[in-house]
């Protein structure tokens, strides 16, 4: 009796496991005596989205800005442990720290255009490379607000003032902005919380079509959110000590969502707890 | 890993698709448990014991098949938060997908059955029962069309069917119930056909709830759509 293939796992055995974009090896992190993040291992895979989720204060975008370096921006936090980029350690120090925040962007909470027109917001870091002839940046800034789905609402008033757009563009603008540099991994924090449900789903669709090109991080506390755009997540949440925040939970998000390992995961899905 | 979306496809897009999916599984697993009724009538009709120990066997792949169908629906309930007719749809599919389980159950019952009657000639030729696989196996097809497709007016025909089904098990209760009162030694026998008999009778029941089913999802009507026969 012929038996027709299940077609889902001829789909899964046909795509090849993804390279590791990111690498996270022993990573601590402490401002002062007080280590916020502790003993994190993790692996970003490449053109994928890897949600981490967790209660408040656990320290989830603490460990976001390992991934960039904006660490080193706050006075007294020291980083110990591994963050490899393509296998290189990003905190070796012959490392271009500027060259690490052009391939690992940004987006955060609250959207934040430049008091500039739209064109000068995505211009603005071409110009900082050296691009200073008129149509290549039109060029750039054009394909950025086109992969940011931005352009067609915005394509006849980009020299307009670009905080004047609703919280979604702006947002959308803001990954623009991130793209001109050419990044190869983009980081979100919370990336829809300021804004409605209708500019919520737009960003999420757009971080899909984004995945296909760059690898995307996205820490967020709307676990629905993580549920609908992610391919992997981390659970996150402070370890025994109540005070120092680790990765408890590593999978698949189909997995993590209809049936967690760990039940302090569960608990947390579920909305028992957080 | 299978990728959560297939690049900038949006996710009305992205939920139809996994539902299609879903569907065809659906289908296949129908297809499966139809041809496993038919070839479970056929080998007791043969007496072809090989076959029976196969449909046994292979019951074990229609099972496989259900979990991997409920594990489907439940990941795109987790991950695309389905509302409304989507997430009745897919709660329906749980419910069919559970009914034809335990149809298969019935053609692996028919199965071991057969091997029970064993080296036992059959008391009697199967005339009816193998009409009444048909029937049942062809309503079953009917259904499952009519809720792949929203068709809630071939959902309402399609138990009419149910009441021939039912018509040739009283033939065949009536018939096995005469040679058992003429001849004790038939008794053990007219069992085995009897089981038979109901088990197809219990599926046709079963492909009644499928219809349910379709019609309360279309037209949120909740129906029992019970058979004309009295009962006495």
């Amino acid at each position: 009796m012929r038996v027709p293939v299940n077609r889902s796992e001829s789909a899964n055995a046909a795509s090849p496991t993804p390279q590791t974009k990111i690498q996270v090896k022993d990573l601590a992190v402490a401002y002062g005596s007080f280590r916020a993040v502790a003993e994190v291992n993790l692996e970003i895979p490449e053109t994928a989205i890897t949600a981490i989720i967790g209660p408040s204060g656990c320290g989830k975008s603490t460990l976001l800005r390992t991934f960039n370096r904006m660490t080193d921006l706050v006075a007294g936090a020291r980083v110990t442990g591994e963050v490899t980029l393509d296998g290189a350690d990003i905190y070796a120090p012959t490392v271009d720290v500027v060259d690490v925040r052009r391939r690992v962007g940004m987006v955060f909470q609250r959207p934040n255009p430049f008091p500039k027109s739209i064109f000068d917001n995505v211009a603005y870091g071409p110009r900082l490379y050296g691009v200073s002839r008129r149509a290549a940046l039109a060029e750039i800034v054009e394909h950025s607000l086109r992969k940011a789905a931005l352009w067609d609402e915005v394509r006849d008033k980009l020299h307009t003032s670009a905080p004047a757009l609703s919280g979604g563009q702006q947002q959308r603008l803001c990954i623009a902005r991130a793209l001109a540099v050419e990044p190869e991994v983009i980081l979100m924090d919370e990336p829809c919380s300021a804004l409605d449900p209708i500019a919520t789903l737009k960003i999420e669709d757009l971080m899909r079509s984004l995945a296909v090109t760059y690898t995307i991080v996205i820490v967020t506390h709307n676990m629905q959110q993580a549920a609908r755009v992610s391919d992997i997540t981390a659970m996150m949440m402070l370890g025994e000590d109540r005070k120092t925040g680790t990765i408890i939970e590593v999978g698949d998000t189909k997995s993590i969502f209809t049936g967690p390992k760990d039940k302090r995961t569960e608990d947390y899905v579920t909305g028992r707890f957080g | 890993m299978a990728k959560a979306g297939g690049g900038s496809e949006g996710r009305r897009v992205r939920l139809e698709r996994d539902i299609a999916r879903i569907n065809e599984d659906l289908l296949s697993l129908g297809s499966l448990v139809e041809q496993t009724t038919l070839q479970a009538v056929d080998s007791l009709k043969q007496r072809d014991f090989a076959a029976s120990r196969r449909i046994i066997r292979d019951d074990r792949e229609i099972n496989r098949r259900r979990f991997a169908i409920e594990e489907a629906v439940l990941a795109v309930i987790a991950t695309q938060q389905p509302v409304a007719h989507d997430l009745r749809l897919l709660t329906a599919i749980l419910d069919v997908v559970t009914e034809l389980e335990r149809m298969g159950d019935y053609g692996k019952g028919i199965a071991e059955i057969n091997l029970r009657i064993g080296e036992k000639p059959l008391i009697k030729p199967l005339i009816d029962v193998p009409r009444m696989a048909e029937k049942a196996v062809a309503m079953l097809h009917r259904a499952l069309g009519a809720f792949v497709a929203g068709d809630a007016a071939l959902a309402r025909e399609v138990p009419k069917a149910d009441d021939e089904v039912d018509q040739l098990y009283n033939q065949v209760y009536n018939e096995l119930v005469m040679y058992m009162i003429s001849d004790p030694r038939t008794i053990d026998g007219a069992t085995y056909l009897l089981w038979v008999a109901h088990n197809l009778e219990r599926l046709a029941d079963r492909v009644t709830n499928i219809c349910e089913r379709s019609i309360f999802l279309v037209s949120g009507e909740q129906l029992e759509m019970d058979s004309e026969q009295d009962i006495a």
